[in-house]
């Protein structure tokens, strides 16, 4: 395996990964941040609590949940609470450091929508819908989001205002009284992206391996926004790549009932 | 005081046509065998309430019965969207359905306050969320004594609760045991809980002293059937069938389909029936 014989997707997860540190109390969005949190814990942050909204604090699961609350989350739980508490003490309660989202569609000040395509009574495209991301976007100390690029799911402006992020940008978390960071990094499969500090749009900071300015502009459906020193996301370790293959082997196998 | 009795006498006694209704689960211990039986005796016009409305809803969706849902995921989870709930949302097919949608602390809340003979949930949600302008149901007050503004829903009171577990005593006193989601409070809630349970022990005792039990006399019927959450799962007993998840995304997008697949597995089927679709899944115990 050469370092540079890796997939876009496989570089989002790993770059994800990195973000979270080992002191980390995360609360873990289902898709692509699980795959991400798990790399982190099975790599540089053995110690980092993991927690899914099923209840389970401190999960340290072999293989990745096909659902937010597989028995395999549970089996390896420090401790599993009732739900109610789970958004109650744990959430509400201030004790999330990272609040780690997916999303269908996002803008540019990392508001997410999963609740619909089109009109909300009238859906072109009826989606799941929050779930417990609108009190994670507001209620972790901070947020971190990762999805693939796409002109359809980054968009100039969402259809819905599932989970709120920097909502028009400047202070406007801050005149709804959320005083909690928001989204403070977006990881995509071309880049890393944080926010303005004044604006709060999200501006790429750094490029991986492969992608171009181009590449990053053409999948994203607003003008994107780059830093003046334009960081290179480090390439996976052999490391890194291999404890996220063996993971996604040991998955495949689980759900397919092998 | 809760009687053991078949599971098509304890769905008969409990459910009637335009009730609401919690069929509870949160991934684990999902009350498939009772929605299958509810299927069967076909009850129409029914608010159906779930935090996370998966594969049985979406059953139940497809198969005409509900006038509303009550929800706040309504996803097959690791897999996707659900395609009957979509077809009656986009398409009114086979019926118009209304939708109360929240998001899962709201719903965890006033599922609480149901148990907890409160008329609404007070909590810290819906910040700049859109919901709280498409649904009536979520309001905000202001605290007396910080003054912060607080998200307010009404609490959730189902005429029927509905959960699978693992096990009730001889008097019918029921356990949970893993991931116990939002059943104990969803039961609390309700005016009448019905309560499927994989096996039937002589007594509790010298069991954890903390332990999540429901006593005998919060719980209207209990019916022994084995393998009755699949294909979701019950800890200790058999796992998740996660290719069953991943194969119910093919069946469900085409009505034809599905009519068939309901057919051969639910209308014909029966309680009996799920003990052997577990066999492969036992766990060693």
């Amino acid at each position: 395996m050469t370092k540079s014989d890796f997939t876009p997707n496989e570089m989002m997860t790993i770059a994800a990964s990195r973000a979270l540190r080992n002191e980390d109390v995360c609360f873990v969005g289902i898709g692509a941040p699980s795959a991400a949190c798990n790399i982190a814990r099975l790599t540089h942050a053995p110690d980092i609590t993991l927690i899914y909204e099923s209840g389970t604090i401190g999960t340290a699961p072999d293989v990745l949940p096909l659902s937010i609350g597989d028995g395999e989350l549970c089996d390896t739980a420090l401790t599993t609470v009732p739900v109610p508490e789970m958004f109650r003490y744990w959430l509400q309660g201030g004790r999330i450091t990272i609040g780690f989202l997916g999303a269908a569609q996002i803008d540019r000040f990392g508001n997410i929508n999963t609740t619909v395509v089109g009109d909300y009574a009238r859906p072109k495209v009826r989606l799941p819908g929050g779930g417990g991301a609108p009190e994670i976007a507001s209620s972790s100390q901070e947020v971190y989001i990762t999805l693939a690029q796409s002109k359809r799911a980054m968009v100039e402006k969402i259809d819905f205002y599932t989970s709120f992020g920097h909502g028009e940008g400047g202070d406007h978390r801050k005149r709804l009284g959320i005083d909690t960071k928001g989204p403070t990094l977006l990881i995509t499969d071309l880049a890393v992206w944080k926010p303005d500090p004044e604006t709060k749009e999200f501006t790429v900071v750094s490029l991986h391996p492969g992608a171009t300015r181009e590449m990053v502009q053409e999948t994203c459906g607003w003008t994107v926004k780059f830093a003046e020193a334009l960081d290179q996301t480090p390439p996976p370790t052999e490391l890194e790549l291999a404890t996220l293959r063996d993971l996604k082997a040991r998955t495949d196998r689980a759900h397919k009932g092998a | 005081m809760a009687r053991f009795v078949p599971l098509p006498q304890a769905v008969a006694d409990n459910l009637k046509d335009g009730d609401s209704v919690a069929f509870e689960g949160f991934t684990h211990l999902i009350p498939t065998a009772a929605a299958h039986e509810a299927i069967r005796q076909g009850f129409r016009d029914l608010t159906l309430i779930r935090m996370t409305p998966d594969v049985v809803y979406d059953q139940m969706i497809g198969m005409g019965m509900a006038r509303k849902l009550v929800f706040s995921y309504a996803g097959n989870p690791g897999v996707g969207l659900l395609r009957r709930l979509r077809d009656a949302v986009e398409n009114d097919f086979p019926r118009p359905i209304e939708i109360e949608e929240h998001s899962h602390a709201a719903m965890a809340n006033a599922y609480e306050a149901g148990a907890a003979g409160l008329p609404s949930a007070i909590f810290r949600g819906y910040r700049g969320a859109e919901l709280a302008h498409v649904n009536p149901n979520i309001k905000f007050v202001r605290c007396p004594f910080t003054g912060e503004e607080l998200a307010a829903v009404p609490a959730l009171r189902p005429d029927v609760t509905f959960i699978h577990a693992q096990k009730a005593d001889r008097k019918g006193n029921v356990l949970i045991e893993g991931i116990v989601g939002i059943q104990k409070e969803a039961v609390l809630a309700a005016r009448r809980a019905v309560v499927t349970v994989e096996e039937v022990v002589e007594d509790f005792s010298g069991l954890h002293p903390n332990l999540t039990i429901l006593p005998h006399w919060t719980v209207a019927a209990i019916a022994v059937v084995p393998g009755g959450a699949h294909p979701s799962y019950t800890h200790g007993y058999y796992a998740r069938d996660n290719a069953e998840y991943l194969e119910w995304d093919r069946i469900a997008a085409d009505r034809d389909l599905f009519g068939d697949w309901m057919e051969r597995n639910v209308l014909r089927a029966t309680p009996e029936d799920f003990a052997r679709r577990v066999e492969k899944l036992r766990v060693a115990r």
